[in-house]
């Protein structure tokens, strides 16, 4: 019965993939998990951003901020994604992770970072374009399209740009459900229950399968990666596909005008003991 | 021009941050109008028609607006959100989850974090944990944004009262469904609300190190926050989070004890009037934003402070 309702989307994949898939079909079948649902697929998009140790400087002329030769990682909450879907095919809910990212061609490393973590294959979508997150929803949807995944899981905002907007627009592109702001996901056959942070404490929602979920500081910890998993990594599917060939049409809505340095606080001074410290706050500045 | 605001509320009071998103509205438009949906709330639609530059309030009542699912509170939102120019939310959790839903459903680019308006179409909005700000032109006939709290203040209560008109609700979507609540109690102020925050970090040690803040926090009427640090430590909960990824603060006054002041925390709130930073490490970058610097012990600091306080106050 589960083997025959897995056939189906199975089918219609390449030859090359059809045999890893049956490979990690088999093993799955000979590990002795209670979990007995269908497994399913999960597409993490990851993004490429500037390390979040990097103190990043404004260009003089105010058109964005300093990139050249300048540390780029993996944005950490698609981190966060990442790991949490090995953690689902560990558990042996998921049969196999796709990794994608959309930008330029050296959004490639954070792909290679996603499949040494243990994602199976990687997309690359290609464009010269700095897409907004609009577009970059747009995007995703072409390739859940693709790879029927059944679950999405992302980071809940990239640290560079701090929309917070991508994961939610995707879901409501493809008309799905949400879980924002993850700190816990817990797969089920058809359903997925996801622990939200929110600003008074958290909150539990469950969503339909297929869904979005998206990754908050707590979610796990992302493991380290080790030297033998860099080498298999290179030996992973990398597929390189442009946002043309996908059939997605971009438009620039928001036109950055001017990136410039927020105002500086004036500096401050020490004290050198409490009573000093009381004092002033009554006295000098009045705020007690 | 016309300005949708959606309220954010717990179905008994309007929630402060709406009002910091009505005065950017006031800002933006002169037709003002304020969406109310949610569970008994009545009350919430009477107090946000009282506010000032509020022209009507749209009241929304249903079972699942309780507490509404992005997926229902959106199929709402963007079924009003057509007749208008702007589409305002808070940008707090309730804000960031259904907003950029609205906006993918319209089609049309979402601006995040309003810190400024500098025309009709500009907006100014922080970017890298606030170490840049972006100002940025819409080209969207709708204008979907997400206000952030600290940058305005709160709309006053007006003369009069606005009309306020049913709006019938939709069924609810099968996607979402909410489960449970887990909401942290406190008799303390809400921490983006608060006048005065006292934050800690890894430099308190231990859930217990806390205890020598909230003595602090019961003498000043103050809020408790966090790095992200002592939450990771287990410290205290995930709510108290101060940071690019945890809640925006600016009270008139924040006391940062043990915190070393990474650039995340910083941007959670570097908008605060006067920072007062204590920790033993003279090199920690908390030290750079702050108003007032006591290096020393803060394990030898607090009982003492606490002490001064409660001399000084008495008086």
């Amino acid at each position: 019965m589960v083997l025959v309702r897995r056939r189906g989307p199975l089918r219609e994949r390449c030859a090359a993939h059809q045999l890893r898939s049956r490979r990690v079909r088999a093993s799955a079948e000979r590990a002795p998990t209670a979990q007995r649902g269908i497994l399913m697929k999960v597409l993490v998009p990851v993004k490429r951003v500037i390390d979040y140790n990097v103190k990043v400087r404004v260009k003089a002329d105010g058109s964005g901020v300093e990139t050249a030769n300048v540390k780029m990682s993996m944005n950490p909450f698609d981190e966060l994604a990442v790991e949490e879907a090995i953690r689902l095919k560990e558990a042996g809910r998921v049969e196999s992770i796709v990794a994608v990212s959309i930008g330029a061609p050296a959004c490639r490393e954070t792909l290679r970072t996603a499949l040494a973590m243990g994602a199976d294959r990687a997309l690359l979508v290609t464009t010269e374009a700095e897409l907004q997150p609009l577009d970059v929803a747009k995007v995703l949807k072409a390739i859940v399209a693709q790879e029927t995944p059944a679950l999405v899981i992302m980071g809940k905002q990239a640290i560079d740009d701090d929309c917070n907007q991508t994961g939610q627009m995707l879901a409501a592109l493809l008309g799905w459900g949400q879980g924002t702001f993850a700190c816990g996901v817990a797969l089920a056959e058809d359903s997925v229950t996801v622990t939200r942070e929110i600003d008074g404490g958290n909150q539990t929602v469950r969503l339909k399968l297929p869904a979005v979920v998206t990754a908050d500081l707590r979610l796990n910890e992302p493991r380290y990666i080790k030297l033998p998993s860099i080498m298999k990594a290179k030996q992973k599917p990398l597929q390189s596909m442009t946002v043309q060939e996908l059939g997605v049409e971009v438009a620039v809505r928001l036109k950055t005008l001017q990136v410039s340095e927020p105002p500086p606080r004036r500096s401050g001074v020490k004290v050198s003991s409490v009573a000093e410290l009381v004092d002033k706050l009554r006295n000098e500045v009045k705020v007690l | 021009m016309s300005v949708l605001v959606i309220a954010e509320h717990d179905n008994a009071t309007l929630a402060g941050v709406t009002l910091s998103a009505i005065t950017a509205a006031v800002q933006l438009g002169d037709d003002v109008r304020v969406l109310v949906a949610g569970h008994g709330c009545r009350a919430v639609a009477e107090a946000a028609a009282r506010v000032q530059g509020v022209g009507l309030v749209r009241h929304s009542e249903a079972a699942h607006y309780a507490r509404p699912t992005a997926e229902d509170l959106a199929a709402l939102v963007t079924d009003l959100a057509v007749d208008f120019t702007y589409v305002l939310a808070p940008a707090t959790t309730f804000g960031k989850n259904f907003l950029p839903r609205v906006a993918a459903i319209l089609d049309v680019a979402m601006i995040s974090d309003l810190i400024r308006i500098d025309a009709p179409d500009r907006f100014v909005r922080p970017i890298y944990a606030g170490n840049a700000v972006a100002t940025v032109q819409s080209m969207d006939p709708i204008k979907v944004i997400s206000v952030r709290a600290t940058a305005f203040d709160a709309a006053p209560s007006g003369a009069t009262a606005a009309p306020i008109e049913v709006l019938e609700a939709k069924p609810h979507s099968d996607l979402a469904d909410v489960l449970a609540e887990q909401l942290t109690q406190s008799e303390r102020p809400e921490l983006t609300a608060a006048e005065i925050v006292v934050a800690g970090g890894r430099g308190m040690g231990s859930a217990d190190g806390f205890r020598l803040l909230e003595a602090i926090a019961d003498r000043l009427g103050a809020a408790i926050g966090a790095s992200r640090a002592a939450v990771d430590a287990g410290y205290v909960p995930n709510d108290y989070q101060v940071g690019q990824t945890g809640k925006i603060v600016a009270p008139k006054l924040y006391i940062a004890v043990g915190i070393s002041g990474a650039i995340q925390h910083l941007a959670g709130m570097q908008d605060s009037k006067v920072v007062v930073a204590i920790n033993k490490d003279e090199a920690a970058p908390i030290f750079q934003v702050a108003d007032y610097a006591l290096v020393a012990d803060l394990f030898q600091i607090l009982p003492e402070l606490e002490t001064e306080l409660s001399r000084v106050l008495a008086k």
